[in-house]
């Protein structure tokens, strides 16, 4: 079975989703991200999906899940990349992705996570 | 209304949902839709073909090309034999669904479309047909 790539980068995991997302490949990205974020610590989660011509709400569904179970595994998703013409799309359809936090692109949803692990570190030494 | 090409695609599995996809992107290409009409039929038509697979067993998906005197588009009919819907005003509430989904397919697809028409009785089926025009 086909599975989607997840690069390690730094404290953050890069997943970019290049192909046309069907059901087994997105449960499988699930199961993968969550066992990765827990074998490596990850602090955050950035999904590519610049290759992406359309989002729809199963697509949506599947990022707002990553979101929700990374969040309970205390890591932070990005999603960086998305086209104009998606994010148009994605309001009319009635999808706000409203549990995702959402990024330009790869380096400013990198500076989000990593403003983050640094708040992190400033509350530890309060 | 004269239509300039026709396509039919079964939709038997979630791969032909991906096939729907695809096919939706050259007619609308094919059509002279701009890119955000492209985005927005292609979302439409993956939301109805997902439906027609989870909720009416699988079914057919037409694509025509048409042209009328001064508009040009897409128009795509979906139907399929299964139970078909009872309520379809409650059915085309966004959040109302009786699967596993987001309940945002029927609304969803008609906010995206330009022409937008629904034929469903309990046990004869369903028949969905949307349109995008050349803006």
């Amino acid at each position: 079975m086909d599975r989607i790539p997840i690069l390690k980068l730094g404290d953050a995991l890069l997943v970019t989703i290049q192909v046309d997302m069907h059901d087994r490949l997105a449960t499988a990205l699930e199961e993968d991200l969550t066992s990765k974020i827990v074998a490596f610590g990850a602090k955050g989660v950035l999904i590519d999906i610049s290759a992406l011509e359309i989002v729809d709400s199963f697509i949506g569904r599947m990022l707002d899940n990553i979101a929700a179970v990374s969040r309970i595994l205390d890591a932070e998703t990005v999603v960086v990349g998305m086209r104009p013409a998606v994010a148009i799309t994605l309001v009319e359809l009635g999808l706000s992705l409203s549990g995702v936090k959402t990024a330009l692109n790869v380096e400013r949803g990198m500076a989000l996570i990593k403003s983050r692990l640094e708040e992190f570190d400033a509350d530890d030494e309060d | 209304m004269p239509t300039t090409r026709t396509d039919r695609l079964e939709i038997r599995s979630s791969d032909d949902v991906v096939k729907v996809r695809q096919q939706t992107r050259v007619m609308a290409i094919e059509a002279g839709l701009s890119l955000v009409d492209q985005t927005k039929i292609i979302t439409a038509a993956s939301e109805l073909a997902r439906n027609t697979l989870d909720y009416g067993g699988g079914g057919e998906l037409r694509l025509e090309v048409v042209e009328d005197v001064g508009r040009r588009g897409l128009r795509l009919t979906f139907e399929d034999s299964g139970p078909g819907i009872a309520d379809i005003q409650q059915a085309m509430k966004d959040g109302f669904t009786t699967g596993s989904g987001l309940g945002l397919g029927l609304g969803g697809a008609k906010r995206l479309s330009n022409e937008f028409s629904i034929n469903s009785k309990p046990g004869a089926g369903t028949k969905i047909t949307i349109g995008r025009w050349k803006s």
